[in-house]
C-alpha cells in the first residue's frame, strides 16, 4: 500500500508541474481565441450597459442627440413612485411564479418517462423538444388561434365535453395563466433535455443494486434519481427563474400587455417608456432597477437551492 | 470568419498584442458586415455603414406599408421610375409603428435620412417638434405644382404647425362603417338604392344593431378589443368628438376630458356589450373573420380593410362612421399618411426639388392609392368623375371632411402611448371589466401623469 502511494506521489509531482507549464504556454493562444468574444462582449454588452447606467442619470431622449440635461436621481425617484412600474414588476414576478414550478416538475417527469421508453425514444425527445426550436412569433400565433374566443381550438374542445371555457386572453384574470400555459409548452423542451442528459449520467448499476435490494420503481426515483439529479435541478431552476423574469415576446405579441395592462411585463413597460415615449433616460433607470431585482432574485434562489442541495 | 484565425496559425509563439487586436477588430467587422447583409441588403444600410454619401441623382424613399398598401405603393414607385428613368429610386419598406418612427428619427439625427419619407400626420408632429423635418414653403411646393387648394382642406390644415407646412398629405384614413349588404337588406336597413340608411341618433344606432343581430343570429356589430388599443380609441374618439369633446389641450400639457360626454359614450359602448349587440371578447383578426362570415352585420374599422373583404368576396359595402351624436357637425377619428422631407445638412436645391418631384408623382398616382380604400387628399383626383365612380370608396369619402386627428402632444398620435392608455381603458368597458366611471378615472390618471412629464422632444 505505502509503496504504491509513494510511487503515485512521485509520479504526480512532475505531472503537476507539466500541467502548470502547459497552462502558461497556452494562456496566450487561449486569450487570442477568446478575444473575438471578449471584443463583442465589451462592444455590445458591457459598453451599452455602462452607457445605460450613465443615461439613467440624465433626461436622455431617443429623438435628441446627446445625453440632455442632468437629472440626478429623479428618474429613479419617479420609477419608485410609479404604480405602472410596480404593477408591471408584479406581472413579471407573477408570470415567473406561474411558469417556474411546472417547467421544472414537468421537465423532470417527461424526461423520466422518455428515458424509460424502450422503442422510439427519439420520437419523444423530438416531440418534447421541437416547440423550443420555434421562434416566439410562431408560438404566439399558434396560441392566439388556440385561445380565440368563439372559434378557437381550446374553446371548441372544452364545449364538446360539456365544459364552459373562460375568455383566455380577453379576461384580465385569465390572460396571465393563459400566457403561462403557452410558455410552458414552448420552453419545456430545454429543461427536458437538461434532465434527460442528467438521467443518462446516473449509472444503471445503482438501479440494479436497488432492485436486487427490493426497491420499487417509486423508491428508486425518490432515493436515487432525485438526489443524483440535484445539481441538474439547481441549474434548471436558476436558468428557469432568469428566463421567466426576462419575459417579453409572448406578451408583446399575444396581448400587447392587455387586457387593460394586466399582462404588461416590466420589460414591456421599459420598452413603452423608451421607444414609444422616447424617454430613454427614464427607461434606463427602470432597466437598472430591474437589473437589481433580477440579481437579487437570482441570488436568493441560488442560495435556497444550494442549501437544499447540501442537505441532501 | 477563417481570416483572423488563419492569420496567426503559423506564428508558433501565438499572436502578438497587435495581431490579437487586429483579429478582434476584423471579427467585429466581419460580423457587423454579415449582420447587415443578412438583415437588409439595401443601399441605405450599406452607405450608413461605410459612411459614403449617396448618389446625388437618386431619391431614397422610406415607407411603412405592408400588405395591400405595400403592393400598391410599389406600383406607384414603378410609375415614378417609368416617368423619371434618369433618377434612381431606392425605396425601403420598414416595419409599421413605433420602430419605424424610431428609425426615421435616429437616421435623421445621424445625418443619414432618406430624401422622402412617409409619416402619419399625427406622428410627423413629433418629428416637427424635434426639428427633424424640412419646412415646405409655398414657393418650394409651387415649383412642382402643389398648392394648398389642390389638397384636402382638413388634412392640409391639420398638418400645419404655427401656420407652416412640413408635410404633404397623401390621403385621409378615417374609421368607417362596413356593413353586410345581405344582412342589412333583410333587416330593412338599406334604402331604395341599396345603401345604408344613415344612423343619426343613439336610438337609430341601437335599433340598427338590434335588427342586424336578429338577422345575423350572432351580433349586430363588432370592433376588436383584445390585444388591441387603437380601435377602441378610434370608436370612442369618433363618438366623443361628435359630442364636441376634447381630450388634451395646450399641446398635451393639459387633460381636458369632459366627464359627462365621456361617460355618455362609454355608457353607450357598455350597453352594446350588455345587450350582446357587440361581442365583449374578440381580437382584430377575429373581428374581421366575424364580419366576413356574416356573424355580424356591421364592422367598425379603418377603411384599409376594404381589400380583405373584396378578396373574401363578402357581400359588403361601406359608409362613414355613424353620425350618432354630431347632428350638423359630423366627426370621426382619422389620420393621414403624409410625405415629408427629413432634414439633411448636405442637401442641395436640386436634390430638394427632385424630392418634391417624387412627392408630386405619388400624388398624381392617387387613383392607385385610392384602390386600397384611403380617401385621396389630392383634389384633382378626388373631385374627378373617375373617383366618383369608384365604389364604395366614394360613398365614405365625405368622412374625410369630418376627420378628427389625435390631439397634439409629445405622447400622442397613431400607435402612441396616448392611444394605448385611452384604448386600454375604453376596451376594459367594452369587455365588461370596468364600469365607465372607473375606466374614465384610470384614463384621466394616466394621462395626467404624462401631461405633467417634461417633454423628451
Amino acid at each position: 500500500m505505502s509503496t504504491e502511494t509513494a510511487t503515485r506521489m512521485t509520479q504526480r509531482t512532475p505531472a503537476a508541474t507539466r500541467s502548470s507549464q502547459k497552462f502558461n504556454d497556452h494562456s496566450r493562444p487561449a486569450m487570442a481565441f477568446l478575444a473575438p468574444f471578449v471584443a463583442l462582449y465589451v462592444l455590445f454588452i458591457i459598453g451599452p450597459a455602462i452607457y445605460g447606467l450613465v443615461m439613467s442619470f440624465f433626461d436622455t431622449s431617443l429623438v435628441k442627440p446627446g445625453l440632455s440635461s442632468f437629472a440626478g436621481l429623479e428618474n429613479y425617484a419617479e420609477a419608485l413612485q410609479s404604480t405602472d412600474f410596480w404593477s408591471s414588476l408584479w406581472h413579471t414576478i407573477w408570470f415567473t411564479i406561474l411558469t417556474t414550478p411546472p417547467l421544472i416538475v414537468l421537465g423532470f417527469v417527461l424526461a423520466l418517462l422518455a428515458d424509460r421508453v424502450g422503442r422510439g425514444r427519439w420520437f419523444f425527445r423530438l416531440a418534447f423538444f421541437a416547440p423550443f426550436i420555434l421562434p416566439s412569433a410562431v408560438i404566439a400565433l399558434i396560441w392566439i388561434w388556440i385561445y380565440t374566443p368563439g372559434l378557437g381550438l381550446l374553446e371548441t374542445a372544452m364545449k364538446s365535453i360539456g365544459l364552459g371555457a373562460p375568455d383566455w386572453l380577453g379576461d384580465a384574470s385569465w390572460a396571465m395563466p393563459s400566457l403561462a400555459i403557452s410558455t410552458v409548452w414552448w420552453t419545456l423542451g430545454f429543461n427536458f433535455i437538461l434532465y434527460l442528459a442528467g438521467l443518462q449520467d446516473i449509472p444503471s448499476e445503482l438501479y440494479e443494486a436497488a432492485a436486487i435490494d427490493g426497491a420499487g420503481p417509486w423508491q428508486q426515483i425518490r432515493s436515487i434519481t432525485i438526489p443524483l439529479l440535484a445539481r441538474t435541478t439547481t441549474l434548471v431552476a436558476v436558468l428557469q427563474v432568469i428566463a421567466s423574469l426576462k419575459v417579453f415576446d409572448q406578451m408583446y405579441i399575444m396581448t400587447a400587455g392587455g387586457p387593460n395592462f394586466s399582462t404588461r411585463s416590466v420589460l414591456e413597460y421599459i420598452y413603452d417608456e423608451g421607444f414609444t415615449n422616447f424617454r430613454v433616460g427614464y427607461a434606463s433607470a427602470l432597466s437598472m432597477l430591474f437589473f437589481v431585482v433580477v440579481l437579487a432574485v437570482s441570488a436568493v434562489w441560488f442560495a435556497i437551492v444550494r442549501s437544499q442541495e447540501s442537505e441532501v | 470568419m477563417n481570416l483572423p484565425l488563419s492569420s496567426y496559425q503559423g506564428s508558433g509563439q501565438g499572436p502578438t498584442r497587435r495581431t490579437f487586436l487586429k483579429s478582434g477588430l476584423a471579427m467585429v467587422g466581419v460580423s457587423l458586415g454579415g449582420a447587415a447583409l443578412a438583415g437588409c441588403s439595401s443601399d441605405n444600410v450599406a452607405s450608413g455603414l461605410t459612411i459614403s454619401r449617396k448618389d446625388p441623382s437618386s431619391v431614397d424613399y422610406w415607407n411603412l406599408f405592408g400588405g395591400g398598401d405595400g403592393v400598391r405603393m410599389q406600383e406607384m414607385q414603378d410609375g415614378y421610375r417609368k416617368t423619371h428613368p434618369s433618377v434612381g429610386l431606392s425605396a425601403v419598406t420598414l416595419a409599421w409603428g413605433n420602430p419605424y418612427y424610431t428609425k426615421l428619427s435616429l437616421a435623421t439625427l445621424g445625418d443619414k435620412p432618406p430624401d422622402v419619407a412617409v409619416a402619419h400626420l399625427t406622428r410627423a408632429k413629433t418629428m416637427i417638434a424635434s426639428n427633424l423635418l424640412e419646412e415646405l414653403t409655398p414657393d418650394a411646393l409651387a415649383t412642382v405644382g402643389i398648392t394648398p387648394d389642390k389638397l384636402s382642406r382638413r388634412a392640409w390644415d391639420a398638418g400645419l404647425v404655427d401656420g407652416k407646412a412640413y408635410t404633404v398629405p397623401l390621403d385621409t384614413h378615417p374609421i368607417v362603417t362596413f356593413y353586410n349588404t345581405d344582412i342589412c337588406e333583410k333587416a330593412g336597413l338599406l334604402d331604395s338604392d341599396g345603401k345604408l340608411k344613415p344612423l343619426t341618433s343613439e336610438a337609430a344606432f341601437m335599433e340598427a344593431m338590434a335588427k342586424g343581430k336578429a338577422v345575423s343570429k350572432a351580433y349586430g356589430g363588432v370592433s376588436p378589443i383584445n390585444n388591441e388599443t387603437a380601435t377602441p380609441w378610434r370608436v370612442f374618439q369618433s363618438l366623443y368628438s361628435q359630442l364636441g369633446g376634447e381630450v388634451l389641450s395646450d399641446g398635451g400639457r393639459k387633460v381636458v376630458i369632459d366627464d359627462d360626454k365621456a361617460i355618455k359614450v362609454l355608457t353607450l359602448l357598455d350597453s352594446l356589450r350588455k345587450k350582446k349587440l357587440f361581442p365583449s371578447s374578440v381580437d382584430y383578426e377575429g373581428s374581421i373573420a366575424m364580419f366576413a362570415n356574416g356573424q355580424s352585420a356591421f364592422l367598425f374599422q379603418g377603411e384599409w380593410e376594404i381589400s380583405t373583404f373584396q378578396t373574401a368576396k363578402t357581400a359588403f359595402s361601406m359608409a362613414p362612421f355613424p353620425n350618432v351624436y354630431g347632428g350638423a357637425k359630423y366627426a370621426c377619428q382619422a389620420d393621414s399618411h403624409t410625405l415629408c422631407i427629413p432634414k439633411q445638412p448636405t442637401r442641395d436645391d436640386k436634390a430638394f426639388e427632385q424630392s418634391l418631384g417624387f412627392i408630386r408623382s405619388l400624388l398624381d398616382q392617387s387613383s392607385t392609392w385610392a384602390a386600397g380604400g384611403h380617401v385621396p387628399a389630392w383634389l384633382p383626383y378626388a373631385n374627378s368623375p373617375a373617383f366618383k365612380k369608384l365604389s364604395p370608396q366614394s360613398d365614405y369619402a365625405v368622412a374625410a371632411d369630418g376627420a378628427v386627428y389625435d390631439p397634439d402632444g409629445w405622447y400622442s398620435g397613431s400607435g402612441s402611448d396616448f392611444e394605448i392608455i385611452t384604448g386600454s381603458a375604453i376596451g376594459s368597458v367594452q369587455s365588461g371589466q370596468q364600469t365607465p366611471e372607473a375606466a374614465l378615472a384610470q384614463m384621466r390618471g394616466k394621462l395626467e401623469k404624462l401631461a405633467g412629464t417634461a417633454s423628451p422632444i
